[in-house]
């Protein structure tokens, strides 16, 4: 601790005192939580490769492929969060499997489960998008400011591919 | 300035007689009962649910179950229990409500987040010596899915949990007290004040409780004027690793030495490395079992002569978190001892 702090005491400064807690307080390590990130989210980008060579293979087109694992992934989160097992996988990997789509299927699937019991319209109705609302949101919101900035940019004559 | 009869100190109880454990019961969850205590509480209950069809209800189960385990084990029935001081986790206490309808006691709820037991037992205790009822139960539950879902996330959404963090108990503790029977007396309480340093992470209750639990310690051993040594354990109620190292810290501070005299009962309760509880348990139900399956006991047993039993409370909801304010802190001190 730095020598000039006060002892650990009631009479802290609360600035002092949360100093104090985050020494006091032991966290993850950052690199071997990257590392099962990395792992985990490699598994879960390498099963979609998979899925999307077997469909392009048989002949599918590449958009159409595309498509279609995104909506496996899906199903497959949502199977995963039903049978209690994604919670596992992201106390593992992290946000290795929260990033990809997954973790947003289970955001959705999670509150639809636990709700359930307060009837569907004011319990899954009302609470499925409690964790996920936000992203969708934002993430409508995001897109409209873009579409609006790439409106004037190709107004006053910017064009790109 | 005019002190009441049993005012001890500036904010503890002495009882003159001091009300008797005349029966207690702890019913507790499947992983508990995995835990390093399993062997010690009455009922271990395998199903999550209890049978029932949601969280809170099961919750209720609990609570009547250990009610109805307590009454049998003072030998009693329901009729004799005059009061009943209860509370839980959730909001509006529906589990209490819900749980404690059949008994057909009149009843006080009480929430004092996890430290909801102590503030139980000292308002019983203090009916009990005022002579306002023969016999009244005090009992706390928890359960963890529903606390999840009330303050954290759907159970089934993943998500990692910092260390700091505890594991809600799923457990109910239940205790009659009366004048005549059992072998503890309960003859002394310090209510607690809230206490705030200021911190705002509700995954480190631990840290936002210690403050608290080191002013309530303080005080009572300031008041009845004993020193630490005065008591076979100090017993704080879900202060977990982290909130352990801050309560010795500070009780350094003001002059006292807990080391090898304190005990977590969130720290007791689960085995940190096989159970991936992180700092260990916590919740209402928490304190209230371990206190009914292994303290009781063991003050009954005169194994130990006299503890101080502190069960803490971190104070928050997800508004106050959301809304940006503090978590504080809140302990209650009692003092029970073997006769």
């Amino acid at each position: 601790m730095d020598e000039n702090a006060k002892r650990p005491g009631p009479s802290m400064e609360p600035e002092e005192y949360a100093a104090y807690v985050k020494e006091v307080t032991p966290v993850h390590s950052t690199p071997f939580n990257m590392l099962k990130a990395f792992l985990t989210g490699g598994i879960i980008c390498t099963i979609a490769q998979g899925v999307m060579r077997i469909l392009t293979g048989n002949g599918m087109d590449k958009d159409t492929a595309s498509l279609w694992t995104l909506l496996f992934l899906i199903g497959a989160a949502v199977l995963l969060t039903g049978l209690n097992l994604f919670p596992k996988i992201v106390t593992f990997g992290g946000a290795g499997a929260l990033v990809p789509i997954t973790g947003f299927a289970n955001s959705v699937a999670a509150p639809a489960i636990e709700y359930k019991k307060e009837g569907q319209v004011f319990g899954i109705g009302c609470k499925i998008f409690t964790i996920a609302g936000p992203v969708i949101l934002y993430g409508i919101f995001t897109s409209w400011v873009l579409g609006i900035l790439y409106c004037l940019l190709q107004w006053i004559g910017v064009y790109w591919a | 300035m005019e002190r009441g009869r049993f005012e001890k100190g500036k904010a503890s109880i002495a009882f003159e007689e001091g009300p008797l454990i005349i029966g207690c019961a702890s019913v507790a969850g499947k992983k508990e009962g995995e835990g390093p205590l399993g062997e010690y509480f009455d009922v271990i209950e395998p199903d999550p649910m209890l049978g029932r069809e949601t969280w809170e209800e099961a919750e209720s189960a609990l609570q009547k179950e250990a009610a109805d385990l307590a009454i049998e084990h003072a030998g009693l029935v329901r009729s004799e229990v005059r009061y009943l001081f209860a509370g839980d986790l959730l909001g509006q206490l529906i589990a209490t409500s819900f749980g404690t309808v059949d008994l057909e006691v009149p009843v006080f709820g009480l929430y004092g987040a996890c430290s909801t037991i102590g503030e139980a037992l000292c308002l019983g205790a203090m009916a009990v010596e005022a002579g306002y009822a023969a016999n009244v139960m005090s009992m706390a539950s928890s359960h963890f899915a529903s606390a999840e879902k009330q303050f954290r996330f759907p159970l089934e959404y993943g998500n990692q949990r910092p260390f700091s963090s505890t594991w809600t108990v799923t457990g109910c503790g239940s205790f009659i007290l009366g004048k005549k029977g059992g072998h503890v007396r309960i003859t002394g309480a310090t209510p607690g004040k809230i206490v705030d340093m200021g911190l705002k992470d509700s995954m480190n209750m631990g840290a936002c409780m210690a403050p608290a639990a080191c002013d309530t310690i303080c005080r009572n051993l300031e008041d009845f004027g004993r020193r630490p040594e005065d008591y076979d354990r100090i017993i704080t109620g879900d202060l977990g690793e982290v909130g352990q190292k801050i309560l010795l810290d500070f009780m350094r501070s003001s002059g006292y030495d807990l080391e090898g005299l304190h005990m977590d009962c969130g720290i007791e309760i689960f085995d940190k490395e096989t159970q991936d509880t992180h700092a260990g348990g916590s919740g209402c139900g928490c304190s209230a079992v371990v206190l009914a399956a292994c303290i009781v006991p063991k003050l009954a047993s005169g194994e130990w002569r006299r503890v101080l039993f502190v069960p803490t409370g971190a104070l928050m909801s997800s508004t106050s978190y959301n809304e940006g304010q503090s978590v504080p802190g809140i302990a209650h001190g009692i003092v029970l001892e073997h006769c």
